[in-house]
């Protein structure tokens, strides 16, 4: 098996490791680094428990090998929380009881962070289009949606 | 109950309390079982068969165990040689753990390779050659049960055909009567398809054998950590695994829907492998094989018949069922009840004669069945009595929202003794069913649906009136493989008046740290952000069954309540002697004793708490804790009524979900947050087999649909806005008035859905369309009714 060295910034730090060609990039976060937030739910990239964003976009790491994420910004659900504050969506999907079991939480919320980056205001329709890769089998989305929308909320109001 | 009792500050039943498990999920903090690392690990992967039934000529790991990293290859052979290559099903049944000469389903354990990362263990399972023999599977129970049929339980000896059990309950004689004398009769044959929970976390396990302590931890995706502890010792015993010596451990879990109650093969596998090489051995699943081997639920084939008079009075209903349960009856029902509670088919009606009987046939598909979010088969006794109430409807010309108020057992009927032998204990369903047709406009839609008729157009309403049954249950009949389905409580209240409680139930995303902490502050008055609840792990907590069926309000939230109750009772003494008045002079409201006519002299929870390890009255015993194991008088009984309005397009077939109204009624309600979103899940469960979900299979017993590719679950764009409301009918038996919701609406969304797609489409002479109602299937109709547009 081939080794491959790289450098990825995961959260803010750089991260230099030797890996495997074929360690998927789910297994580097959860295995090699003991950052489990991010979850494994299928094996065909449909469910999107392990969304990360890599340079702001939303991307299933099962799908892609580490060394693929070389040189790349990484961000995880480790990395929203910043400075004892928790991200919009965080709190978002606490008030609005955007969760049951807890094990979508990490892909949901990092797959609405770069919808509302991308889109800062989204309708409805457009957060259900937007968070259509990633699967809860608890909350019937309609909590989801409601704690995408604090959000934006919260995100426009403090830029304002 | 009108309003919380408690202040916010106390935070008792009926406040929304935001959830405190929530801050480590929105952190990425939870723990669940494929989190746990232990050093020295090693992780284990499956060979599993490709073919539905076949005999194994060999299985070869030379290949597999030259591989640098793998540790051991684990087949039948080897567990045989410990006596561990079969185990008992919760049904009493047998099941393989690992073969030694024959798979009966596809995606059957063959072996399991043992290695140093997933990787290595995952070219490990390709390097197994075994070496097949297939033979030609049986995959139709119909075609199981026929004279001619191989007999494929050649493991029991005698055994002559595939017939599993037969079961039947109520009077087939009277109700025989009753349909001869019926001016009515209505029939139709109702399937409900295979399908599987597909909780968005698998199923795995870490199993850790210490060999000097000789004690073994295993922390295992179950819902039933208690009962897992007691069957591994019963299993493996005869291996020197003591039950002292077991420790489970159900660390959080993502979603369970009943698919994380059975013992699986890899668990064991993991168990004995790790006692056998004396490491940690992790074994996760992967999503395709969760699909394809864990256990399904529902495949009921069913035939159902309403005899009715001309007025539209139900008279008597007769159910028969083909069930298939595949290659073992895995199923995870109470012991006495091999059809779970199928028997709550008469529903929310008072139908005086009816009898239903069951056959359970093996066949070459994986072993099951679990219940898919509801309480022991009530999803299929719901389906067909919602869908033959409808079938009738049409038949008399009649509404089936006033067909349902005229048969309605009546609120002054509770407790209602139904004709298959339930006591019903509180209802009102004339009222759930008249707030429903308020809050979505019946009248005005079906003069809406009158005049799109006219001009071609599809559209159609939908009612379901549903009773469920769930709590299990009562000692006197149930159980699960001889233990009783009571649950518990352990309460400790520390000095400083704070506390912490344990329970032998086990949240899966419903949220019992916040709602059982809850009920404790409702009865004690220590708020319930000062009370921590843990569950899970059988070295601390107190015996129970687990979570499932919607029972862990109905018994463990009991035990809680009457755990505080004995904790109220010491601190009354102590109180008398803190405050020197009589016992029999001292009151209790919220957080404190007072003394009857001077409210000032008063003692409240933290002082009584303080004074029980500080100043406690000699001759009592010192501190201030209390056991309660809640063993249930009778199941409760959950309803409601639920209204959904579909429009098809004509030409694609294309079912569009315009409105859905849930009307719930669970009794009295401890978090009204976590009841909605609880309903809201158990909707889109109910949307997804009504609509998407079904395992399918060829005649050769291969699965066309195992993995998330093309098995369809509902996304945020399929999934409704459900409009919910509440109505309260307290339970009578029930310390705090409280039933179980959470699986209500799985079991009721089905048939208002199949009712609103068949109401589209029943002047074409359509009268059942069985559930996944696919665009397809709506197609296939048009076609047949020479009605394409």
């Amino acid at each position: 098996m081939s080794k491959h060295t790289v450098t990825i910034e995961i959260n803010g730090s750089s991260i230099t490791r030797e890996v495997d060609s074929r360690l998927l990039l789910v297994h580097f976060l959860r295995e090699e680094l003991v950052m489990t937030g991010t979850h494994i739910g299928c094996d065909t990239s449909h469910c999107g428990a392990c969304t990360v964003l890599i340079d702001g976009r939303s991307v299933k790491s099962c799908t892609l090998f580490t060394m693929q994420a070389n040189g790349k910004s990484l961000t995880t659900i480790e990395g929203m929380e910043t400075e004892g504050k928790l991200h919009p969506l965080q709190e978002g999907f606490h008030q609005e009881h955007g969760l049951q079991c807890g094990f979508c939480t990490p892909g949901m919320i990092m797959r609405a962070a770069e919808l509302l980056d991308k889109n800062p205001n989204p309708t409805e329709e457009e957060i259900r289009w937007g968070i259509s890769g990633n699967l809860c089998r608890c909350t019937g989305y309609v909590n989801i949606i409601k704690a995408v929308q604090y959000a934006a909320e919260k995100i426009q109001k403090e830029a304002t | 109950m009108n309003g919380p009792k408690t202040s916010v500050e106390v935070g008792g039943m009926g406040h929304n309390i935001k959830r405190k498990e929530d801050a480590r999920f929105i952190r990425g903090q939870g723990k669940y079982t494929d989190d746990v690392v232990l050093p020295g690990m090693l992780h284990m992967d499956i060979v599993r068969s490709p073919y539905a039934y076949a005999k194994i000529k060999s299985i070869n790991t030379d290949n597999a165990m030259a591989i640098p990293g793998v540790h051991a290859v684990i087949t039948g052979e080897v567990l045989e040689g410990y006596n561990l290559h079969w185990m008992p099903t919760l049904m009493s049944d047998t099941q393989m753990v690992l073969p030694t000469d024959t798979v009966m389903y596809q995606s059957q354990e063959v072996a399991a390779v043992i290695a140093d990362d997933r990787y290595i263990a995952a070219d490990g399972v390709e390097a197994v050659e075994v070496e097949y023999e297939p033979m030609q599977a049986v995959v139709d129970p119909f075609k199981a049960m026929e004279a001619d049929a191989p007999v494929l339980r050649t493991d029991k000896e005698g055994k002559t055909d595939n017939h599993i059990w037969h079961w039947e309950t109520g009077d087939a004689e009277k109700t025989e009567e009753a349909f001869q004398a019926a001016d009515v009769v209505v029939k139709e044959k109702v399937y409900l398809p295979r399908i599987h929970v597909a909780s968005i976390e698998t199923c795995g396990c870490v199993a850790s054998f210490d060999p000097v302590e000789g004690k073994l931890t295993v922390w295992m995706t179950t819902q039933a950590p208690h009962a897992i502890r007691t069957v591994v010792a019963l299993v493996a015993g005869h291996v020197g695994l003591s039950e002292e010596k077991i420790r489970i451990i159900s660390p959080d879990i993502g979603g369970g829907f009943g698919g994380k109650v059975p013992v699986y093969p890899g668990y064991v596998i993991a168990i004995a492998s790790s006692v056998v090489i004396g490491k940690p051995v992790k074994w996760v699943e992967d999503r395709s094989e969760n699909l394809q081997a864990d256990s399904f639920a529902r495949d009921y084939h069913m035939d159902v018949e309403l005899a009715a008079s001309n007025s539209g009075k139900m008279e008597a209903l007769r159910i028969k069922t083909v069930a298939d349960h595949g290659y073992t009856d895995a199923a995870a029902n109470p012991s006495k009840y091999p059809a779970g509670m199928f028997s709550i088919c008469t529903g929310s009606y008072d139908i005086k004669n009816a009898f239903t009987e069951m056959d359970a046939y093996y066949t070459n598909k994986p072993p099951g069945g679990i219940a898919y979010r509801c309480s022991f088969r009530v999803t299929e006794a719901v389906h067909a009595i919602e869908r033959i109430v409808d079938v009738l409807a049409l038949k008399l010309g009649r509404d089936p929202a006033d067909l349902r108020m005229q048969n309605f057992i009546q609120p002054e009927d509770f407790p209602y003794q139904s004709a298959l032998g339930w006591e019903y204990d509180s209802g009102n369903y004339p009222r759930a069913l008249k707030l429903a047709m308020e809050k979505i406009g019946y009248e005005e839609l079906r003069r809406e649906q009158k005049e799109k008729r006219e001009r071609g157009e599809l559209m159609g309403i939908g009612i379901s009136s549903f009773t469920e049954i769930v709590g299990a249950g009562p000692s006197k009949d149930f159980d699960i493989l001889g233990i009783k389905m009571f649950d518990s409580c352990e309460l400790r209240i520390h000095p400083t008046g704070k506390a912490i409680a344990r329970f032998g139930t086990k949240s899966q995303g419903q949220g019992h740290e916040t709602t059982y902490a809850q009920i404790l502050a409702e009865e004690l008055g220590i708020p319930s952000s000062q009370i921590q609840i843990e569950e899970g792990d059988t070295d601390t907590a107190p015996y129970g069954l687990g979570t499932y069926a919607s029972r862990s309000t109905p018994t463990a939230g009991a035990a809680a309540a009457k755990a505080a109750h004995k904790i109220r009772e010491k601190a009354r003494k102590i109180a008398a002697h803190l405050l020197e008045a009589s016992e029999e002079d001292l009151e209790w409201e919220v957080g404190k004793f007072f003394v009857k006519g001077s409210p000032e002299q008063a003692k409240t929870i933290q002082e009584i708490a303080f004074a029980a390890y500080t100043n406690h009255p000699q001759g009592l015993e010192p501190g201030l804790e209390a056991t309660h194991y809640y063993d249930p008088p009778n199941m409760t009984f959950p309803f409601g009524s639920y209204i959904c309005v579909v429009d098809i397009d004509r030409k694609t077939g294309e079912i569009k979900i315009r409105r859905f109204v849930a009307i719930d009624d669970c009794g009295n309600i401890i978090n009204p947050m976590i009841v909605e979103g609880q309903i809201h899940g158990g909707l889109t469960q109910g949307l997804a087999p009504a609509m998407y979900e079904e395992l399918i299979y060829d005649e050769q017993g291969n699965i066309l649909n195992g993995s998330f590719m093309d098995y369809l679950l509902p996304t945020s764009v399929e999934t409704p806005n459900w409009e919910t409301e509440q109505t309260i009918t307290p339970s009578p038996h029930h310390p705090l008035g409280a039933k179980g919701v959470a699986e209500s609406p799985t079991v009721g969304a089905p048939p208002a859905i199949a009712n609103a797609v068949v109401d589209a489409l029943s002047h074409l002479g359509v009268e059942n369309i069985d559930i996944p109602i696919t665009p397809f299937k709506v197609w296939q109709v048009f076609q047949e009714k020479g009605a394409a547009a």
